[in-house]
């Protein structure tokens, strides 16, 4: 969509290129560094370019760093003719290039000539690491911090000295601590000093940053060797311990070239194969060859013929792991330095070990406040009313959906989500009157068509959420402020968003309890549920009652949608992901009262993260075992954990 | 009045037998999912093929005679696809299909292509390890996306240690399954590879994007190659920024999130991170320039054209050029006349058809932009597609040659083709 | 009562006569198997497509199905949400079978050529690698050691689906979890079977389920246009002896116990009855039924996945049922046909698009809405279904309590007593 005015410019420029470039300088230092180095510069490679980085970082030009920096921003160009580089900028009519060597405009040129230089993540990593000498004492506490990132990314032993020369004169508390925090650990991994080196390590006793591990745990590298006699410096292995089976030990012989390979069926056959003449092998027909106890008799008459390797013994194979020695030899680091990083690993370990456990236990707490959010709703329909309503799912999903609309109109993030949660509950609280009027009122005695009629709106619904949004995910988004976690150390930290949620399910609990409990409609919702008649006769209106309440659990599930979808993701679907959930939450826990309902959601939370925990290459089968779980706990608890008992058992 | 009838008598018996074999209108079955939980993606290609016959009609159509679009719903419902694979080639009678996204809808759709000898082309990235003599896969081997990322992995970010995450369902599976045993030749030990599993929409990640942050423990860089597919990305991506993964410590290469797929994220907290496709929208090329502008006039200026769509784009070209070649649109001849077949690609190049039925194609590699589109930071030379990968012993010994052998998966060990119809 | 109804009821009516329906039933499937026959392409005059057939093949186990949901739920008023996972594993039973016996048929081929004759365990590793090398593995689970053997695959069929449902059935009932406890139960239990099946670990191949199961080992030469027919009859007869065995579980003093537990569960067991057992019958029962039906349905449709087993698959089927008429057998088989035939030819993309100026109507988009709203309306308006329509001319009503409640399952026909 060219215009013809633009295409004559486009056409003048090109015309007007060749006297631009001139007035580039082809022989500045800096362009001549690049021009020895231009093939791989170009090519991008981070297996080729490490010369033209070091060449550039070596040059001792002073704006050296400025390509460097540049370069690494993906604003250099090569010109595709003359091969010289440039720096350049998109705009109108082309690019706006800049001389090298000093950042001087030259004017504007056509794209099509140029290329642009995209370093890889990889090679602006390296970039980085060359610019940390110019970088580490930069006024800009920002250039510091970035050369303390790359440092801690690919760290280099020369990175060591200049660190420590630039630790003094840190100003910055943070900085200095990070700094000094860094030295510690290049210390572990470059000094020559083995006294230093192990005062290092020990300075990291307890410490649970995933950087001391990183940088332990190469130390204690270790491999498992053989040799008649155990060297100095080995620690000896059992054969036949966890360490070491018996299969491994003699793997390692052969491995070693001191035993001979075991025959396995595969060499079996293909000896046989060799050694057909005619419609036998060493004497058996072929055609009997079809057990591998057949194959194994005809290659050891193979064997005998000296056809074929001969077959090795147990006996044999028990004499050849006597007769060596097994041991360990630690190949990461000297002696005394591995096993220093072993001691303090271990310290370690049992610290991430606790850990680990304190973040599964916010997990589970989290997934736990999901399962809540998600069941809260249903804890009044289902719970108090005992109306099943089978399309509290699509609630949800229509309170995320208002949420998405929502910020399709305010921009603002933090204002669009305070406008939804409103939003979200008058959508729900309507769309649940609604449904209470057309369908549920009719039904309040027959449960199981109650259960159909609602799964009719469900899929109606859903289908039709697909028809206005489509089946595509929508993006729900959250503010800034709700973004990135909480982060205790590195191995305990919770997103803001979960946080969030669980604060919002402690808020509802609250809401719920002082509704039910304190409020005029709470009491009157009680007697409702208790004696609909006894309560008409006490001059309540039953109808509206239900009406009001069912009203109420569908707004809620209205909000729990906004905050599901801003956690998760939105789609038509979203509902059902949760509605048999919520089901097993709400009966799990007990029908007819939230304390339960909370209970069941920290047991079916907790009990998927447990799973998850052991079987963690598959989430699938935890899902499954979590649901079988709660099928067989209900047949052994129908009633749920807290169960009602006597007469409001029955209504 | 009873000239005038015998002359159009005469006419259409003339016209019948004067290009001789194609009886007009020439029509071309779509066999894409327009409502169900592959919609969203189907359609896509739906609307791509209706295009692309239009275009061809424009520019007169194809031996003579019109082209016409045949468009069946098979909804996402798998055992549908085959019957309405079957209804597509004995009622409607059509020449060609082109269609399916998933592998289990081709699998579904295989039997009764090879029974009725049909033609269809699949335009997605696969788990390979298939070649059907009846099917033309334009969409990526395992060699042509996952094996050049992971060896983008290896070179240029030098990672050490892998988690490869995926839903699961049958391409991860495969694709990990090669992927694992390719890391493990190229020196990655076994307990470097992280492999996990997650249903089809997954939510919750925030333990998972834990477990991948704890491998970097041991001091080795960490990479994660997900398969991760659809709406469960979204997740996903949410929990890596909210971990505050930068793509420069723990890079992810995604071979199923492309420009569609992006739409519904915000994607400023995943700048950096990566896909492997064929194909970019960003190409920069004349023709996908053209091809970008043509999508968007037809459908909306904030539509994104994607990879499969573009393996539809050259499957549809090579397929009306086969057929020219060929004089008809008769299966066996066109199918013989696709190989050797060449296209240009839309970003540059020129794809060839295989005689194992797979396209060489270039493999790109692109960072994720905060627009939503793909910067493309590596593009190889066309990589032939390998419909047996060379990285599992039992796959490594078979080879498909449909020209020179007539066999789909032929054993080179023993010599002999172990079968002629496909694995289903 | 034992002692009431023997004497005071004359000696039975053979089944037919007392219902008419089965009788009539009959005559109708048999007169359709025959027209479809005729106008099918495998014997007949070609006029009805293979795909058609298979459509109506598919669509009389559908029938079968239902009528077992009409047992259970219709008869009993247990509204199981989970019918559709027993008519899954059904198919899987069978489909075990097929790709095994078809894979070996292909393995055996390609091995005579290999040099030496090939041992059991190579063949068994070749079928696996073909089964599964889609899947990752080649090696193969347990659960298929029985799959080479067709009779034992058969017994499974019946087996598998006959005693999960009297594992579950035995559990849940002991426990008294009935109404909409039990529905969600039941759902919970198909939700999680379909969970496990879609693990690539359950070693059923995961998502992608088993396929390639129209094709039927050794009659690779047979045509799909005659398999189709097969099939087709099969699935007739099946439908056909289910309604006969339906009707008759139905009819006896067992009809009446089990209708009377719809009813009211407690008195009956307070007149002494094991509700339970009754229960537990009835379910497992039906289970097997639905099991049969599956196994006759996905060599038919081709491909069968965990995705056939997902809740939503349960929930039509009670759609069907009550849209039908519970408490009918016709009902079922009226409901199941009527709205699976409906859904294929409004998803199918034949239903002529509405256009109502600013926005087109498409089926394909607006058909589930459709079903969803219309089930809620029968639900609300007409708890008989279409059954109902055939109650009118049958003049068979529900019986006049004066008022009071006639159980918790007013759709369901009342028949004993609305004789009287």
């Amino acid at each position: 969509m060219m215009l013809p005015f633009k295409r004559a410019v486009l056409a003048l420029l090109i015309l007007a290129a060749p006297t631009l470039l001139q007035a580039q300088s082809a022989e500045a230092p800096v362009q001549q560094v690049l021009q020895t180095h231009a093939d791989v510069i170009v090519k991008s490679s981070r297996k080729t370019i490490g010369p033209a980085i070091d060449a550039l970082a070596t040059s001792g030009l002073p704006e050296a760093q400025v390509v460097l920096e540049r370069w690494q921003a993906k604003d250099m160009w090569v010109n595709k003719e003359t091969g010289l580089f440039v720096f350049a900028e998109k705009a109108d009519g082309g690019l706006q290039l800049f001389d090298v060597s000093d950042g001087s405009e030259i004017g504007i040129a056509d794209r099509k000539q140029f290329k642009q230089l995209k370093p890889n993540s990889g090679i602006r990593g390296m970039i980085a690491s060359a610019l940390v000498q110019f970088r580490l004492n930069d006024p800009n506490p920002e250039n510091r911090a970035d050369a303390l990132t790359a440092i801690e990314r690919d760290a280099e032993a020369s990175h060591l000295a200049a660190l420590r020369g630039a630790i003094d004169t840190e100003d910055d508390a943070d900085l200095k601590a990070r700094k000094e925090r860094l030295e510690r650990l290049l210390t572990i991994r470059f000094d020559e000093d083995e006294a230093a080196r192990l005062a290092a390590i020990e300075s990291f006793a307890g410490d649970l940053g995933v950087d001391v591990r990183a940088t332990l745990n190469p130390l204690v590298a270790s491999e498992i060797q053989t040799a008649q006699q155990i060297p100095d410096g080995a620690v000896a292995v059992e054969v036949g311990s966890d360490d070491l089976t018996r299969e491994q030990a003699y793997d390692l012989l052969v491995e070693a070239g001191l035993a001979p390979a075991l025959v396995d069926t595969a060499t079996v056959k293909e000896a046989l194969i060799a050694n057909i003449s005619g419609d036998t092998v060493a004497g058996v027909q072929v055609a009997s060859l079809n057990e591998d106890a057949a194959r194994a008799a005809a290659y050891q008459l193979l064997a005998d013929q000296g056809l074929a390797d001969p077959l090795v013994t147990q006996n044999e194979i028990d004499k050849a792991i006597e007769s060596h020695s097994f041991f360990r030899v630690y190949v990461g680091a000297p002696l005394p330095v591995a096993l220093a990083a072993q001691a303090t690993l271990q310290d370690i370990e049992t610290q991430v070990a606790l850990n680990q456990t304190a973040d599964l236990v916010l997990d589970a707490l989290s997934l736990a406040s999901i399962y809540f959010l998600a069941a809260i709703g249903l804890a009044i329909t289902f719970g108090v009313m005992g109306v099943i309503n089978m399309a509290h799912g699509e609630f949800i999903m229509m309170g995320a959906y208002t949420g998405y609309v929502v910020q399709l109109f305010i921009p603002d993030l933090t204002l669009s989500i305070l406008v939804a949660i409103p939003c979200a509950f008058m959508v729900t609280f309507g769309a649940g009157v609604l449904m209470e009027r057309l369908v549920i009122r009719w039904l309040y005695h027959r449960p199981l068509e109650t259960l159909l009629a609602t799964f009719g709106v469900s899929i109606a619904l859903q289908q039709l959420a697909k028809n206005i949004f489509g089946t595509q995910a929508r993006p729900l988004t959250a503010p800034a402020w709700l973004d990135g976690s909480m982060v205790i150390n590195d191995i305990v930290s919770i997103s803001y968003i979960r946080i969030a949620i669980f604060i919002l399910a402690l808020l509802f609990l609250a809401l719920f309890l002082i509704v039910m409990n304190r409020t005029r409609l709470g009491l009157e919702v009680r007697a409702v549920t208790q004696n609909p008649r006894m309560a008409a006769s006490m001059g309540i209106n039953p109808d509206r009652i239900n009406m009001l309440t069912f009203g109420f659990g569908s707004g809620i599930a209205g909000i729990a949608g906004v905050a599901i979808g801003l956690y998760a993701k939105v789609t038509s679907e979203m509902g059902s992901d949760y509605i048999v959930q919520s089901f097993m939450t709400v009966v799990v826990g007990g029908v007819g009262n939230i304390w339960g309902t909370l209970l069941g959601a920290t047991m079916v939370g907790t009990l998927q993260k447990g799973i998850e925990w052991l079987n963690p290459s598959n989430t699938l089968a935890a899902q499954t075992y979590m649901i079988l779980f709660i099928i067989l706990f209900i047949q052994f608890r129908p009633r749920g954990i807290i169960a009602l008992k006597g007469r409001a058992a029955e209504a | 009045m009873h000239t005038k009838l015998l002359n159009t008598t005469a006419a259409v018996l003339f016209a019948s037998a004067l290009p001789a074999l194609a009886d007009c209108p020439i029509k071309v079955g779509v066999l894409h999912s327009l409502s169900g939980t592959m919609a969203i993606s189907e359609t896509t290609l739906k609307d791509t093929m209706e295009m692309l016959v239009e275009q061809q009609n424009e520019a007169g159509g194809l031996l003579g005679c019109e082209l016409e679009a045949v468009v069946v719903d098979p909804a996402s419902d798998w055992p549908l696809f085959a019957e309405k694979a079957r209804e597509l080639l004995t009622v409607h009678e059509v020449d060609v299909i082109f269609g399916n996204w998933t592998s289990v809808s081709r699998k579904s759709v295989l039997p009764v292509i090879e029974e009725l000898n049909g033609l269809l082309f699949y335009p997605v990235q696969y788990e390979g390890e298939e070649s059907s003599k009846n099917v033309f896969y334009t969409g990526a081997a395992p060699n042509q996306q996952a094996i050049p990322a992971t060896d983008y992995f290896l070179d240029e970010l030098e990672v050490e240690k892998f988690a490869l995450l995926g839903t699961d369902y049958v391409y991860p599976r495969t694709t990990n399954n090669i992927l694992e045993s390719y890391l493990q030749q190229k020196g990655i030990a076994e307990e470097d590879i992280f492999v996990n599993y997650t249903p089809f929409g997954h939510s919750d990640w925030s333990k998972i994007v834990a477990d991948v942050v704890a491998l970097g423990a041991d001091g080795k860089k960490v990479g994660v190659i997900s398969t991760i597919n659809g709406d469960a990305n979204v997740g996903f991506y949410k929990e890596l920024a909210a971990a505050g993964i930068s793509a420069d410590d723990i890079p992810v290469v995604a071979f199923s999130v492309g420009e569609e797929e992006l739409a519904g994220l915000d994607t400023t907290n995943l700048v950096g991170h990566l896909a492997a496709w064929n194909y970019f929208q960003s190409a920069d090329s004349e023709a996908n320039e053209g091809w970008v502008e043509a999508w968007k006039a037809r459908m909306g200026e904030d539509r994104v054209t994607n990879d499969p769509m573009e393996a539809h784009y050259i499957g549809f070209n090579m397929w009306v050029n086969a057929a020219t070649e060929a004089g008809t649109t008769d299966v066996d001849a066109v199918r013989t006349a696709m190989y050797g077949q060449e296209f240009p690609n839309l970003t540059g190049g020129t794809a060839v058809m295989l005689p194992n039925h797979h396209l060489a194609k270039p493999v790109l590699i692109g960072e994720i932009q905060e627009d939503g589109q793909f910067d493309i930071i590596s593009q190889t030379e066309e990589v032939p597609g390998d419909a047996w990968t060379d990285y599992l012993p039992e796959s490594a010994v078979l080879v498909s040659d449909w020209k020179e052998l007539g066999c789909g998966m032929y054993n080179t060990e023993t010599e002999s083709c172990v079968q002629i119809k496909s694995n289903y | 009562m034992v002692e009431m109804t023997s004497t005071a009821l004359p000696r039975r009516k053979p089944l037919v006569l007392r219902y008419p329906s089965v009788a009539i039933f009959l005559i109708i499937l048999s007169l359709f198997t025959a027209v479809v026959t005729i106008l099918g392409e495998g014997f007949g005059i070609g006029v009805i497509s293979t795909s058609f057939i298979k459509t109506l093949g598919k669509t009389l186990c559908l029938c079968l199905a239902a009528l077992a949901m009409d047992l259970v739920w219709g008869y009993t008023g247990i509204l199981s949400l989970g019918h559709m996972a027993f008519f899954g594993i059904g198919g899987y039973a069978i489909g075990m079978w097929l790709m095994y016996a078809r894979t070996e048929i292909i393995v055996r081929d390609s091995l005579a050529a290999a040099a030496l004759p090939p041992t059991p365990q190579e063949i068994s590793d070749g079928i696996a690698t073909q089964i599964f090398g889609v899947v990752g593995t080649s090696e193969f689970p347990p659960i298929w050691s029985l799959a080479h053997s067709f009779p034992l695959q058969l017994a499974a069929v019946v087996l598998v689906p006959g005693l999960l449902a009297f594992v579950f059935g035995w559990l849940a009932f002991r426990s008294r979890v009935t109404g909409v406890y039990l529905s969600i139960l039941t759902q919970a239990m198909t939700l999680a079977l379909s969970l496990y099946l879609f693990q690539n670990d359950s070693g059923l191949r995961g998502n992608n389920g088993l396929s390639g199961l129209q094709n039927l080992p050794g009659l690779e030469d047979v045509p799909q246009s005659t398999v189709s027919i097969l099939f087709f009859w099969a699935s007739a007869l099946a439908l056909g002896l289910g309604y006969v065995l339906c009707a008759w579980v139905v009819s006896g003093k067992f009809g009446s116990v089990i209708r009377a537990i719809r009813d009211d569960e407690s008195r009956v067991r307070f007149l002494g009855y094991s509700v339970e057992a009754y229960k537990l019958f009835i379910f497992t029962f039906t289970a097997v039924i639905c099991g049969i039906a599956g196994a006759l349905y996905y060599p038919q449709a081709g491909i069968i996945n965990p995705a056939e087993i997902a809740p939503i698959a349960s929930i039509y089927l009670a759609v069907w049922v009550a849209i039908g008429g519970r408490g009918r057998l016709y009902g079922a088989v009226i409901g199941a046909a009527f709205v699976s035939l409906l859904s294929t030819w409004f998803t199918g993309g034949q239903a002529p698009d509405i256009s109502v100026g600013f926005y087109t109507i498409q089926w394909v988009d607006w058909w589930t809405i459709l079903l969803g709203l219309s089930f809620v309306a029968v639900t609300l308006f007409a708890p008989r279904g279409v059954g109902g329509l055939i109650d009118r001319f049958t003049e068979r009503r529900a019986p006049d309590r004066h008022g009071a409640d006639l159980g918790p399952d007013l759709g369901s026909l009342q028949e004993r007593e609305a004789d009287k």
